[in-house]
């Protein structure tokens, strides 16, 4: 058994790994093949641009799917925690420093409140986050009164601004992908998480503590998706009441499709990456393309669809890989 | 020598009933203590309170001589006990090396403390691997390990975390006879370190050769306990049912008749079975033997219609098959597989449940399912497998031990009358008593024309049940006996046949 050779394992982790990087690549050549100039540089960065939206709140949806559970709320909470600092700001005179602070510790408190139900009171996270989902909108809704809120021109100077040619939200984008990454591969908190994930009866008698894991990753996503809603709020500068409606799906379609799995315990901060710059590429080329803009939701879940069904395909294939062989073929 | 842990009048109820009482014993520090006893009675509520899991009712345990009172699986582990089970707590998405050092990580120095120092983590892993003669790299993702390796992996974390005492529940189950082989000398190298093995299995010849001592718990008391060259394999079973057991397997009711039930020709599956063909007959039960991997439990899921076969006939009472495997069923096929927690049983659904399920159709009705006629059933096979069991209608699978669980697999089959049973390794993981029991419903059904195909890994059952035995090896039917030709040997012989080993160990998949 010593002389196994290693080669299976390189290869299955290669396949597992290249799939949706190869979707992503063959979405940009098909858009680019039909307008090339969805390929210039500014288009590119524009859609990098506008994927850090979706993209840093999948960072934080990646954590909770490690631990097979799911965070519906995130939509909301791009709403409601910019909107806690947007009335700070007009109210309290709150500088664009300190409403980015206010805003992710709200999305924190936001988070930890999904964390009480679910780890607390052992609600199913499903379920607790579709009733948080309306609860944190619903609130959002009657401290306004379903206005519009109109913030300050100068967080648009935070929102627009580029360090060195790039543009803030995607150094954001960049900084929370990395952070992500080395706390899951390289901390003792992100190896518990995928531990979590894969057999949570077991973390539970290897003596990990399960409950700040579970707890953790919602906090997490909380804090990630105020984030993602500030970024997006400080290139707009206004907050409407259907702001980040629906984006749960985005979200989620984004980890999903970046590879992290739904039943927990695979995925990495690469897969919120790979699929919300997946998901913007669909968007964006599809208005390049100049299709019906009634036909493009259409079009964007045929893709996801496809892209899905793919990924089906290739676990089918790597557990086939994986499957033993009693007798060589052909013999 | 000094016992390193203790029981004393120990008991402990579940709702009323005992599971355990009475229980006074010393478990000998540095020697390996056998524990046996059919299932229910009492090992496994035991092992849940050395663990942690359960609390006693009665009495109290001595770990080094202080009472010992485990609140957690947790606190049972930093006591320095160690369980390794047969399903192992290990995470396969992690690393062999992040699995050994999950609870307490080596950290990197400096401004970097937070981070895992993967260098330090890699190097102790190899040395702890070494210890145990594991050759596999510490930066490998568990489920590519094979069954064997991976339990090496779970005694590692053992010694890692410096167990003194380790317990290991049926830990040969899922290995091939080489795994097994390691096991043991492994577990030689425990005790010559001074560790303390608890050793429980239902395989009594390993239970002999392992222990220095050896236990015989029955309907949750200690009937009998001394050195293990005082036990032979009689006294062990009689102490375990508490009395003879004259014959484990039935006389059988009737002969085989000769209308073939089951005729496979030319069957094939490119890398998994090549060209088998063979026939099952009205009452007749056919072994098939082979090793672990020679393809048994794939050609049953052929059969079954699971996976696909490339080329081939599978005919049922003359019927050419070809649907998948809701049609056979229907046409009257049945299939007990190896796997009962996970294909065999809804674990958390009644045991009623269970039972009425392959036979779901013929008890609706126009008014929706009749659950009269369904809870007739069900006490109707209670009596037919002997059921240990409370009341069918509110206990769930799960609360059952593995032997009555396994009659609930079998059971649940009989109301629906088959014309062909597959029986894939029945009584693994199954008492002595079961096991008997088990035999029984096999036998009969073959007495009222049914044909069964029984895959088994133990010879000794193979050649106490069956008519005849068809042997497998690497995907091929080699041999086949009639009941007068059986020998141990023989049978072996034709099982290594084409070469020692399997073209490839199992990584992962199911066995067979």
């Amino acid at each position: 058994m010593s002389a196994r050779p290693l080669a299976p394992q390189s290869t299955i982790d290669l396949a597992t790994r290249a799939g949706p990087v190869l979707i992503l690549v063959v979405i940009v050549l098909v858009f680019g093949l039909l307008t090339p100039s969805f390929l210039a540089a500014e288009s590119l960065s524009n859609t990098a641009k506008q994927a850090s939206f979706i993209g840093i709140a999948a960072v934080g949806m990646v954590f909770v799917l490690l631990t097979a559970g799911i965070d519906l709320s995130v939509g909301s909470v791009m709403y409601l925690a910019p909107l806690v600092a947007g009335l700070l700001m007009r109210d309290a005179g709150l500088g664009v420093a300190a409403a980015l602070g206010v805003c992710v510790l709200t999305g924190a408190a936001l988070g930890a409140l999904n964390a009480l139900f679910i780890v607390g009171l052992r609600v199913v996270p499903f379920v607790a986050t579709l009733a948080t989902l309306f609860l944190f909108r619903g609130f959002g809704a009657w401290l306004t009164q379903s206005r519009q809120l109109d913030f300050p021109d100068a967080i648009r100077g935070f929102g627009l601004a580029s360090v060195l040619g790039v543009p803030v939200p995607i150094l954001v984008f960049a900084a929370v992908a990395v952070a992500a990454h080395v706390v899951l591969r390289h901390t003792a908190f992100g190896r518990h998480i995928y531990a979590f994930g894969n057999d949570p009866a077991a973390a539970v008698k290897a003596g990990l503590p399960v409950r700040r894991v579970q707890a953790a990753v919602y906090v997490i996503s909380g804090t990630l998706a105020a984030l993602a809603g500030f970024v997006v709020i400080s290139q707009i500068g206004r907050l409407d009441a259907g702001f980040g409606r629906g984006r749960e799906f985005d979200v989620i379609a984004a980890a999903v499709l970046g590879g992290a799995s739904l039943f927990g315990g695979i995925g990495g901060a690469g897969s919120a990456v790979i699929g919300a710059l997946t998901i913007q590429a669909v968007k964006a080329g599809l208005v390049f393309a100049g299709i019906n803009l009634y036909l493009q939701p259409l079009i964007q879940g045929a893709v996801i669809l496809f892209a899905v069904f793919f990924d089906g395909l290739r676990e089918a294939r790597l557990r086939a890989l994986r499957r033993r062989v009693i007798r060589p073929r052909g013999v | 020598m000094s016992a390193i842990l203790r029981f004393e009048e120990l008991g402990k109820d579940w709702f009323g009933v005992p599971a355990v009482s009475n229980l006074t014993l010393d478990v000998p520090e540095g020697q390996v203590l056998g524990l046996i006893g059919e299932n229910g009675a009492g090992k496994s509520t035991l092992m849940n309170m050395i663990g942690g899991v359960t609390e006693p009712t009665r009495g109290r345990m001595l770990w080094r001589g202080r009472p010992y009172a485990p609140a957690s699986a947790a606190e049972a582990s930093a006591a320095g006990i160690a369980f390794i089970h047969q399903e192992l707590n290990l995470f396969t998405n992690l690393t062999v090396a992040e699995n050994l050092f999950i609870d307490g990580f080596p950290r990197r120095g400096g401004l970097l403390r937070g981070l895992i120092d993967r260098g330090a983590m890699q190097r102790r892993a190899a040395g702890l691997l070494a210890r145990l003669g594991l050759d596999v790299p510490p930066e490998r993702t568990l489920d590519t390990l094979a069954p064997g390796e991976r339990q090496l992996v779970e005694i590692a974390r053992a010694l890692h975390r410096e167990a003194s005492l380790i317990i290991f529940d049926e830990p040969t189950t899922s290995l091939t006879p080489r795994e097994t082989e390691r096991l043991f000398a492994v577990i030689e190298g425990l005790r010559a370190e001074g560790r303390t093995v608890i050793y429980i299995s239902h395989i009594l010849g390993d239970v002999r050769r392992l222990s220095d001592r050896i236990a015989v718990l029955r309907d949750g008391r200690l009937v009998d306990e001394g050195p293990a060259a005082s036990f032979d394999v009689p006294r062990m079973i009689r102490s375990m049912i508490g009395r003879d057991l004259a014959a484990v397997f039935p006389e059988r009711t009737r002969a085989p008749g000769s209308r073939p039930v089951l005729e496979v020709t030319g069957l094939s599956a490119p890398g998994v079975v090549e060209n088998i063909s063979l026939t099952v007959r009205e009452g007749e039960i056919l072994g098939l033997f082979g090793l672990m991997g020679s393809g048994r439990s794939e050609l049953a899921r052929l059969l079954m219609g699971l996976d696909r076969a490339a080329g081939g006939e599978v005919r049922l009472l003359g019927r050419p098959l070809a649907g998948g495997p809701r049609d056979r069923v229907r046409s009257g096929m049945a299939f007990v597989t190896e796997n009962r927690r996970e294909e065999g049983l809804m674990m958390d659904a009644t045991i009623r449940e269970n039972l009425a399920l392959p036979g779901i159709e013929s008890f609706s009705g126009p008014a929706g399912l009749d659950r009269g006629r369904i809870a007739a059933t069900a006490e109707a096979l209670r009596e037919t497998v002997r059921l240990k069991a409370g009341d069918l209608g509110r206990q769930p699978v799960r609360a059952l031990s593995g032997g009555n669980q396994q009659k609930v697999v079998i059971g649940k089959w009989l109301p629906v009358r088959p014309r062909l049973l597959i029986l894939d390794e029945p009584t693994r993981g199954v008492d002595v008593g079961a096991r008997s029991e088990i035999y029984a419903i096999a036998d009969r059904l073959a007495a009222e024309g049914a044909g069964i195909l029984m895959i088994s890994s133990e010879m000794e059952e193979l050649m106490g049940l069956c008519d005849r035995i068809a042997v497998m090896s690497r995907g091929e039917i080699v041999a086949e006996f009639a009941r007068p030709a059986f020998e141990e040997r023989r049978l072996l012989a034709a099982a290594f046949r084409s070469g020692a080993a399997p073209a490839s160990e199992p990584a992962t998949g199911t066995e067979g």
